[in-house]
């Protein structure tokens, strides 16, 4: 596929779609994973179970939620119950996938969605953890959906909302997070980043497709380490634009 | 236990577990009825400077006609736990929030609370203590379960914990940091739930969100429904009661009473009227004039819902083959 054949959100619901495997569960908010949920669904991953917030455990996702506790995030699920049962869930170790976004990452994959600037006098007031905090600690790989630029990328973050590996190897253990648990994947519309197995720093594993690597370390505030050979990611195929376009959001609403 | 960090922020609501159970051995047992108009409700049960709470989500099965009525009649610096989308935007656009226990406000999928970065950024809301959603859910369970404190695995390690009010202890058991969460006591509960009778049983179809929490964490609690059924549908399906009639201090009848937001199994969302919203928001001027044209404008539900159109709530309604109360 070109890359005039889909626009940056669809290359974003492909790349996060291709991360999440069958038979496992996944915690997902609104937009994109929700989109990458259903994707994942309707190709190679049918009994992958989304579960919500707010309470909905394995829902159909016919058509897609507005809202993280609204109806159509337990249509025709298997369990409707509520957000203690399901960060408990979350807590005892059932759920595999978490989905992240945030204003700012860093390195080690920490995330704000708090404040830009101070955090009594703020330049910007953003709207806070909401789940991401609970989905950052429990979940056992986090995967963080962003645009990709030196504003969003930065060496420190305003304010660690959510924990990535924090300051290194050892500092979630150290801080009380349960023990395998942390980011696995960072999805952009410039790249696909993983983070290095001993030093838990941010690994460019592969460009999306048209991007150097010039082109990511320049929009990256913050040196972010080359593996000897970086991959290209695969453009999204015209079987998952099809079915994004036809049957994930047949309305449109997000892409 | 030994205490490893303490959050630096103050706690915005006292964990008096004892005042609480003082309070609860006296609110009334018997089945009274409790049936009232929002405005009874609000001005009776409602004080300048209290503490409340909303559940579910702004824009689903949210006691929006109370929250109407709260901006109404102007109850001032209030403590909100902050959790919400329009609800807690319409508090914010009218001032009336002083301090915040904050996890999320925002506009969902049309991005970030203009009214909250207003509130916050010139100062008005004095504190902001953060939390993460589970937090303040696990907080009411805290509350619910009458004891001071919850231990948890959120919120360790970060700037949220920081800038909370929680601990962090060695956990006597496992020698892990464990963080511990204080109960939050609510002076005032509002929910919104799909069926009532005029005591304040209450039934709730669909995901529960945290509304057995909260109503168990609220010193005097308004139940808005959408319909007032009699008490013998509830004895024929008792197993929907989430929440049971001691706990409720004031019942509402309040068709709509999540519009613009959905009701699950009765209507979905107001899509335009939202739109709306999060367009008057932007600016403060075209936010006083929304709430002069939909609430201070308007007497009370009844008038709103007239002013909306009746024909236009009937378009929102969904039908779904199971529900029949």
């Amino acid at each position: 596929m070109n890359s005039k054949d889909y626009n940056p959100t669809e290359l974003l619901i492909c790349s996060a779609a291709r991360l999440m495997t069958d038979n496992s569960t996944a915690f997902i908010g609104t937009g994109i994973p929700m989109l990458a949920a259903s994707l994942a669904q309707h190709m190679h991953a049918p009994n992958l179970v989304t579960i919500f917030e707010f309470g909905g455990t394995g829902a159909i996702l016919e058509k897609l939620p507005l809202a993280v506790g609204g109806s159509r995030t337990f249509h025709r699920a298997l369990a409707a119950s509520g957000i203690c049962d399901i960060v408990e869930t979350a807590q005892r170790g059932f759920i595999e996938y978490g989905f992240l976004g945030g204003a700012q990452i860093d390195p080690y994959g920490n995330l704000n969605s708090t404040v830009i600037g101070d955090h009594d006098h703020p330049k910007v007031r953003l709207p806070g953890s909401g789940g991401g905090n609970d989905v950052g600690s429990h979940c056992w790989q986090t995967i963080a959906i962003m645009r990709h630029d030196r504003r969003r990328f930065v060496q420190k973050v305003d304010f660690i909302t959510t924990p990535g590996y924090l300051t290194g190897p050892g500092a979630r253990e150290n801080a009380g997070l349960p023990a395998g648990t942390g980011p696995y994947r960072v999805v952009s519309n410039l790249g696909i980043m993983g983070y290095h197995p001993e030093t838990c720093q941010m690994v460019l594993l592969a460009t999306q497709p048209g991007i150097t690597v010039d082109e990511v370390l320049e929009n990256t505030g913050f040196e972010i380490l080359l593996p000897e050979e970086v991959e290209v990611n695969p453009s999204p195929t015209t079987e998952e634009l099809r079915i994004l376009r036809e049957e994930v959001d047949r309305d449109r609403l997000y892409i | 236990m030994e205490v490893i960090q303490s959050g630096e922020e103050v706690l915005l609501q006292p964990v008096d577990i004892h005042a609480f159970r003082e309070h609860n051995r006296q609110k009334p047992k018997g089945l009274v009825n409790k049936l009232m108009s929002e405005r009874e409700a609000v001005s009776r049960f409602i004080q300048d400077g209290n503490y409340i709470g909303t559940e579910l989500y702004g824009s689903v099965r949210a006691p929006m006609s109370i929250t109407r009525e709260i901006v109404r009649q102007g109850k001032k610096n209030l403590r909100l736990a902050g959790q919400g989308v329009l609800e807690a935007d319409l508090l914010l656009a009218a001032s009336l929030i002083k301090m915040l226990d904050i996890t999320y406000i925002g506009l969902e999928v049309y991005g970030i609370s203009h009214c909250l970065r207003r509130e916050v950024e010139s100062g008005r809301i004095e504190k902001c203590v953060e939390w993460s959603n589970a937090a303040l859910a696990w907080r009411f369970k805290a509350a619910a379960m009458g004891v001071p404190f919850i231990p948890v695995k959120s919120m360790l390690g970060t700037d949220t914990l920081k800038y909370s009010a929680a601990k962090v202890v060695k956990c006597p058991f496992t020698g892990d940091p464990l963080c511990l969460l204080p109960a939050l006591i609510l002076d005032v509960g509002l929910i919104h739930v799909h069926r009532a009778d005029i005591y304040g049983n209450a039934q709730i179809d669909g995901i529960s969100g945290f509304s057995a929490e909260l109503a168990r964490a609220s010193k005097r609690l308004i139940i808005s429904a959408e319909e007032i059924i009699p008490t013998e549908l509830i004895r024929s399906q008792p197993d929907r009661t989430i929440i049971p009639y001691y706990l409720v201090d004031a019942v509402v009848e309040a068709p709509f009473g999540s519009h613009p937001g959905e009701m699950y199994y009765q209507y979905r969302r107001d899509e335009e009227m939202i739109k709306e919203w999060v367009e008057a928001s932007k600016e403060a001027e075209t936010t006083q004039a929304f709430l002069e044209g939909y609430i201070y404008g308007v007497d009370d539900h009844e008038a709103y819902m007239e002013k909306v159109g009746k024909e236009r709530l009937t378009g929102l309604i969904v039908e779904h083959p199971r529900r029949a109360s």
